[in-house]
C-alpha cells in the first residue's frame, strides 16, 4: 500500500502538490489525470522516492519514502534516458545486475511479445520501440508498484496500443498494482481500475471506473471536465 | 483490442452483452471454453479484473461454468440458455418501443412499420 498523509510539495515558493491524502492499495491500475501543470509527474516522483515532500508523510508498504523504498517501486520517466551503445539484450543484463527483482526471463518474453529485436541497439530504435523498450524495462521487474509517467506520450496509436496490450498481458495484479499518468484518455480508460483527477496540485477525486459509468453515466473525462467545472464555479460563489 | 464501449454502461455489463450475443447468435456454443481471463483481456483491451469480474457475473446467472483447474464453460443446459436467448429479445423489444414512444408513435404504427419493413426485405429477396 503506498499512503500519502496531507502531502505538500513545493518546488523553492511555487506549490506543486496542496495537501493530498490517498491510499493506493495492490491489485488495481490506477490513472491519474489532469491538465498540465496539474502535478501529475511531481506527485509520481513523490511515490516512487525520487522527490521528498515539503510536508506530510508518504510510506510504502509502511516504510517512509526515501530512496530505500525504491526497491517496492519499478518506475517509468517520461524522458528518454538509455544508454545508446547497449543493444536490448545488455540492457536487460544490466538491469538485472542492478535490480535484484529483475526477471530476465519474463524480459525475454515481453520482448517477443512486442516484437522486439534483443540485439539491436537502443540508439538505433525508433522512438516507437524505445517506448516499447522502457516498457519493457519496467514491466519485468517484480515490484509491487510499477509507476509509469506518461508511458503513451508522443507515440503513435499502434504503439499506443502494443504497450497497453504488454501491460495488460505482464502485469500480475494478484500482487502488483499500476499508477500511470496519461492524457490519452480514450484508449486507456477501458484499462483503468481507478481514476484520480489532479487540479492545480489539488486531489479532486477518485473513483472506480466502473462506478463513474454506472452512476455518473460518464466516461472519465467527462467525469473529469465535470470536477474542472464544479470547482470554478465554487471559486466564483 | 478495438471494442468501443459507451460511456454510460459499465464495460464488465457490456462485455457480458457481448458474450451474450455470440451465444445466441452461435458464435459460441454450449460447451465451449472460455477463453483465459488475461488472453481475453489482452484481447479486447480492458484490465484483466473487468474480465475476471465478466466471468464471476455470468456464473452468477448461469451462462457458463466454472471447473476447478480446467476453466470456464459456456453451460450446457439448453433451457437457461434459451432463456437468455428470450431475454435478449425482451431487452432490444424494450428499447426499441421505448425509443419508438418517446419519438411519439404508436404501437399500432410500430407494428405497421415492421410489417413494412420486413415485407419489403422479403420482396429484396425475391428480386
Amino acid at each position: 500500500m503506498i499512503k500519502l498523509e496531507e502531502v505538500h510539495k513545493k518546488y523553492w515558493v511555487y506549490p506543486a502538490i496542496k495537501d493530498i491524502t490517498l491510499s493506493l492499495e495492490i491489485g488495481r491500475i490506477f490513472g491519474i489525470i489532469g491538465e498540465n501543470g496539474s502535478g501529475k509527474s511531481t506527485l509520481l516522483r513523490l511515490m516512487a522516492g525520487l522527490l521528498k515532500p515539503t510536508k506530510g508523510v508518504i510510506t510504502i508498504n509502511g516504510e517512509v519514502a526515501s530512496r530505500q523504498t525504491r526497491k517496492h517501486v519499478a518506475y517509468l520517466s517520461d524522458q528518454d534516458y538509455y544508454f545508446p551503445y547497449f543493444t536490448i539484450e545488455e540492457l536487460i543484463q544490466y538491469y538485472h545486475s542492478q535490480f535484484s527483482d529483475f526477471d530476465s526471463i519474463k524480459a525475454k518474453s515481453i520482448i517477443d511479445f512486442l516484437s522486439l529485436e534483443p540485439t539491436a541497439k537502443i540508439g538505433h530504435l525508433s522512438k516507437g520501440n524505445r517506448g516499447r523498450v522502457k516498457m519493457v524495462m519496467t514491466l519485468s521487474r517484480n515490484a509491487p508498484f510499477l509507476i509509469l509517467d506518461e508511458p503513451f506520450s508522443g507515440l503513435d496509436p499502434m504503439v499506443r496500443k502494443s504497450i497497453l496490450q504488454g501491460l495488460i498481458q505482464f502485469v500480475d495484479l494478484s500482487r502488483q498494482s499500476v499508477i500511470l499518468t496519461t492524457h490519452e484518455l480514450k484508449e486507456v480508460e477501458s484499462v483503468l481500475d481507478v481514476a484520480i483527477v489532479l487540479k492545480e496540485g489539488k486531489l479532486m477525486g477518485r473513483k472506480p471506473v466502473e462506478q463513474i459509468r454506472e452512476e455518473q453515466k460518464m466516461s472519465i473525462l467527462e467525469w473529469m471536465e465535470n470536477l474542472y467545472q464544479e470547482e470554478r464555479e465554487s471559486m466564483k460563489a | 483490442m478495438g471494442i468501443d464501449f459507451k460511456p454510460d454502461k459499465p464495460i464488465y455489463q457490456q462485455i457480458m452483452d457481448l458474450i451474450s450475443s455470440e451465444i445466441i447468435r452461435g458464435k459460441r456454443c454450449p460447451g465451449d471454453r472460455l477463453t483465459s481471463v488475461r488472453d481475453y483481456a489482452v484481447e479486447i483491451g480492458v484490465n484483466a479484473n473487468t474480465i475476471q469480474r465478466v466471468y464471476q457475473e455470468l456464473e452468477r446467472i448461469g451462462i457458463v461454468e466454472s471447473r476447478r483447474g480446467q476453466g470456464t464453460f459456456i453451460t450446457e443446459n439448453h433451457n437457461r440458455l434459451h432463456q437468455l436467448r428470450e431475454e435478449m429479445k425482451q431487452q432490444y423489444i424494450q428499447s426499441f418501443v421505448s425509443d419508438m414512444q418517446s419519438l411519439g408513435f404508436s404501437l399500432r404504427e410500430m407494428i405497421e412499420g415492421i410489417h413494412q419493413y420486413t415485407k419489403k426485405g422479403d420482396d429484396d429477396d425475391q428480386a
